[in-house]
């Protein structure tokens, strides 16, 4: 078995899958379970001041029938007493020593705020902090969450606050709900942040009642945003993620959140660039059993990849990662159609011939059936009838003989400049 | 949501793809053909499409129907995941036959019976994903399990059927050095020879046994206890003894002509055609089978596949009581089989050379039901008629290892092994009796997936009991 341990930023876990910061590690029980399931490490859904919860907090999107694509929430952070919460630490740590409990934590932006709770959850011995300055909904009314979370100099100087108070590595978590989170994760690393994770919920609004025009979901008969996560949002996530590994200036460890389902997906948020992985919807929508494959099938993978060790393979996409100015202007890729394996439902005709490049003839054989063909010398490589073709292997995308060496739009402007 | 398969990194496409050209059902020339594996089984479309389908049900009915306990929602959320080997892995710690028993199981009596979503929509195909995992592992001659450290002790095995087989690999993965004996030239069982190439081929039967073999069993082929080895000596050489070495040939009918050339067991006649070397001399001619158990519609569906012209099952009650399950019957239909009931065989007619012509039937009546529920025929007067056929096949059940169950001293009851219902130990203390040899009438259908059960469950046992006599 290869070895999948990882260490963020001096957070320790057998394995680089924890839960997130929700409900499902809402208390001492639930994270004992998934610790016996197999999870490698819990952030604790997050302590704060006491607050009061509504009733119809979460909804989700079903896909064509698959359910949960996407999931919603207008919970706020835990409704259990500090007290309570710090006692079940306690007691997990002591049973999982090996396992890593992660307090998350929100407040009110104030200095001694800050220090007082640090104080306490750590005397129960947490392995680390996380910082909540990502939940956009309720507590965000009141300064709280992303709220914070959306000011640079907030984030700054909160997380500076409490590595004034914290002996163990403090994780900034990080909000979706800004232009580029790049600048916020450079302010957390300014403050001091040992790691960053992302991404928390993005704003949304899940749908409204076609027959009673409701929101959903609906707190009688009212509705407000709420935040968005699950399978949808993992490429908004994904990308977050890379574009922080790939910032020189983001220099610390990243626990990557954010629709993460299976090992698959883990292995993506890894490469691109992520120490570990932070788990909510797919637990909440199967339980904690999921651990099982997520394991398995990453040992799996590295075996097969001939990988020893998970830490490893951490960034290796990163590189491959950069702006659209450094790619190939004459790279060209065209799509080919195998007849023996279309089915012929002409909808990569008509999506290329409607809303593309019109370069898929629907033509006649000698022998009196319809076959389509792509026109490869119109054809811009888009992947648009790849992506909407049901069959797999009927649609390739094949690299076509470039008739110009490679040039970048950043290079094909230096020539021009120079030439100047 | 995993994006569109062009981008996205799967194990799932290492597997095989089978583009299925949709031929004549039964070919006359090419017989080989004919006995190639009817179902071309999932693309990589349709598993994914399918294992996305699986509910990922908690404490889920299916687990519960499978006779083994396959964790089914598991290998079908890791096939849906791509992790393959980790689905195969699933599928064959808890079944070591899980490979043919994906082809062979009565599905919809089982897992796929219990399936919540019959409910509501219809039940996830559990045998077709199930051969797609083992097919993958299959192809890419995967050794899914370690034996385990030697224990010191060892353990005979008695025939090398899917009993045999799934107790020597759990005793393997225990520690015990295990030999199996086996009668027959090749190992498996009626996995190997007995169930129809068309619907479990050879090699797939072949790469399970393997895979018991790679645990370090030694499997002695053609070696019959009782002939080649005593069944005194195996009791003095080993610790434990599995006996499992399931039913022997069809028993008599009884009837005159019996003895004629054409007349065959239709056990050994499903065998001859298991090897690939198949007979020409069906091709156009007429055959009766007598039964309509699973054996009865394996021999109609085999003389089909060899070319007969036309293929009768006799059976002596109705369609009612017939023992064969609804997908054969279904299947022996759509390969033109044709059914006779109330119909039984009172002689086999020869001619001057010894050679079957035909076959003289009495229509049968049905009585009131009787102990085991079915209702017994009874012949009508007067009703005799003849069949013109060339070749009559029988299939009316399987006789007993008298003898071998003698010689080990056994209790019995009509060479039915008596063994206890959890440890499947028998009337002597380290003699564990599975699989067919324990199966007795009015239990349902013998089927591989309890042997292969009753097989563990025997092997969990005599882990037990060694691991007990260890500290004591
Ligand atoms: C034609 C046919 C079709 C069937 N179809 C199906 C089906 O579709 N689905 C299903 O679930 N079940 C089916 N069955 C039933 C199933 O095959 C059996 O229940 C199952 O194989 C029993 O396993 P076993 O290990 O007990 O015995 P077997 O598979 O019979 O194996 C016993 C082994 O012991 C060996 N042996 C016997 N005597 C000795 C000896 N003295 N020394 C050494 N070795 C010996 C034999 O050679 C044989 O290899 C079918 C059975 C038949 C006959
Ligand atoms: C019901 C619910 C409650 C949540 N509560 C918190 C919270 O208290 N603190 C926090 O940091 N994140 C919270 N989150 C956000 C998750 O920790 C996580 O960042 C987000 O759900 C994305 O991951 P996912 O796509 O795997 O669910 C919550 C999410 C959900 C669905
Ligand atoms: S999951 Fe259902 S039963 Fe459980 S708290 Fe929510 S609404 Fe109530």
């Amino acid at each position: 078995m290869a070895d999948l341990s990882i260490n963020l930023a001096g957070i320790k876990s057998p394995n680089p899958f924890w839960l997130a910061s929700a409900p499902p590690t809402n208390s001492g029980y639930q994270v004992q379970r998934a610790f016996d399931a197999g999870w490698g490490g819990a952030v604790w859904k997050t302590l704060g001041d006491p607050i009061l919860n509504v009733s119809s907090r979460f909804a989700a999107v079903s896909f064509n029938g698959q359910r949960v694509a996407g999931f919603n929430n207008i919970e706020l952070i835990t409704d259990r007493p500090l007290e309570v919460n710090l006692k079940e630490i306690y007691e997990t740590k002591k049973r999982f020593p090996n396992h890593a409990i992660i307090a998350s934590l929100m407040v009110e932006p104030k200095q001694e705020k800050w220090h007082e709770i640090v104080k306490r959850v750590e005397d129960v011995g947490v392995d680390g902090l996380e910082l909540n300055f990502g939940c956009p909904h309720g507590m965000a009314e009141r300064g709280m969450g992303s709220a914070s979370g959306q000011v640079p100099s907030l984030v700054e100087k909160q997380t500076y606050w409490v590595k004034e108070a914290a002996r163990t590595p403090v994780i900034v978590k990080l909000t979706p709900n800004i232009t580029d989170i790049t600048v916020t994760a450079e302010a957390a690393v300014n403050g001091g942040a040992d790691a960053i994770s992302m991404i928390n919920t993005i704003n949304s609004l899940m749908g409204v009642d076609l027959d009673t025009w409701n929101t959903i979901p609906h707190v009688a008969g009212k509705g407000a945003h709420g935040g968005y996560c699950g399978p949808a949002v993992k490429p908004i996530a994904l990308n977050m993620v890379a574009e922080c590994a790939r910032n020189p200036r983001i220099s610390v460890p990243i626990s990557g959140i954010g629709g993460i389902s299976n090992w698959q997906d883990a292995v993506e948020f890894i490469l691109m660039g992520a120490t570990g992985v932070q788990i909510c919807t797919a637990a909440m929508h199967h339980g904690f059993r999921i651990i099982e494959d997520m394991i398995e099938g990453l040992d799996h993978y590295l075996e097969q990849k001939g990988v020893s060790s998970l830490t490893e393979i951490i960034g290796k996409s990163v590189p491959r990662y950069s702006d659209w100015g450094n790619l190939d202007l004459n790279y060209n890729i065209a799509a080919q159609i195998n007849t023996d394996v279309c089915i012929n439902c002409n909808k990569c005709h008509i999506a290329c011939e409607d809303t593309s490049h019109q370069c898929i003839d629907m033509l006649t054989g000698e022998d009196g059936r319809s076959y389509l063909k792509v026109r490869e010398e119109d054809c811009v490589g888009c992947n648009l009838c790849a992506i909407v073709c049901p069959v797999d292997g009927a649609i390739t995308m094949v690299e076509t003989a470039a008739s110009q060496p490679p040039m970048t739009w950043n290079d094909r402007q230096a020539a021009l400049n120079t030439a100047k | 949501m995993r994006p569109i398969h062009l981008f996205s990194y799967s194990l799932a496409k290492e597997v095989f793809s089978v583009v299925t050209i949709k031929t004549q059902r039964i070919s006359s020339t090419h017989l080989e053909k004919n006995f190639e594996e009817t179902d071309p089984g999932f693309t990589n479309q349709e598993a994914l499409e399918e294992s996305n389908r699986c509910l990922y049900c908690y404490d889920a009915p299916c687990i519960k129907a499978c006779p083994t306990g396959i964790d089914i929602p598991a290998f079908i959320k890791k096939i849906s995941s791509g992790n393959l080997l980790g689905s195969a892995k699933t599928i064959m710690s808890s079944n070591p036959v899980g490979a043919s028993c994906a082809r062979v199981c009565p599905t919809e009596e089982l897992c796929e019976g219990s399936c919540v979503l019959n409910h509501s929509t219809s039940p996830i195909p559990i045998g077709k994903l199930q051969r797609f995992a083992t097919d993958w592992a299959i192809n890419n001659e995967q050794i899914l399990f370690k034996p385990g450290s030697p224990n010191g002790k060892t353990a005979a095995v008695i025939g090398s059927g899917p009993a045999g087989l799934s107790a020597a690999r759990e005793l393997a993965r225990f520690g015990f050095q295990v030999t199996i004996y086996e009668a027959a030239e090749k190992a498996g069982g009626l996995n190997t020879y007995g169930i129809v190439s068309f619907r479990l081929p050879q090699p797939i039967s072949f790469w399970e046994v393997e895979q018991v073999q790679k645990l370090n069993v030694q499997i002695l082929t053609n070696t019959k206890v009782g002939k080649d080895v005593s069944a005194e000596d195996l009791l003095n050489s080993y610790d434990y003894i599995v006996l499992a070495a399931g039913m022997a040939h069809v028993p008599d009918l009884h009837i005159e002509g019996e003895e004629l050339e054409g007349v065959f067991d239709a056990i050994e006649f499903v065998k001859s055609t298991k090897s690939g070397d198949l007979t020409r001399d069906f091709t156009g001619k007429r055959v009766a089978v007598i039964g309509a158990g699973n054996t009865a519609i394996d021999g109609a569906t085999c003389s089909v596949r060899l070319g007969a012209e036309n293929v009768k099952i006799l059976y002596r009650r109705s369609v009612d009581e017939m023992t064969a399950y609804d997908f054969e019957y279904e299947f022996a239909k759509q390969d033109g089989v044709e059914f006779r009931w109330l119909t039984a065989p009172k002689r086999i007619i020869g001619d001057e050379k010894g050679r079957v012509t035909g076959i003289e039937c009495l229509k049968m009546a049905l009585g009131e039901p009787g102990r085991d529920g079915r209702r017994s025929p009874a012949a009508v007067t007067g009703s005799e008629f003849i069949l013109p056929v060339d070749a009559v096949v029988k299939a009316i059940g399987q006789t007993r290892h008298l003898s071998l169950i003698q010689a080990l001293g056994l209790q019995h009851e009509n060479g039915v092994v008596k063994a206890d219902k959890e440890t499947y130990q028998t009337s002597h203390p380290n003699i564990f009796a599975c699989g067919d040899i324990v199966f007795g009438k009015g239990k349902g259908d013998a089927m591989v997936v309890t042997a292969a059960q009753q097989g563990k469950l025997a092997a969990y046992a005599i882990h037990k009991q060694a691991s007990a006599a260890g500290t004591a």
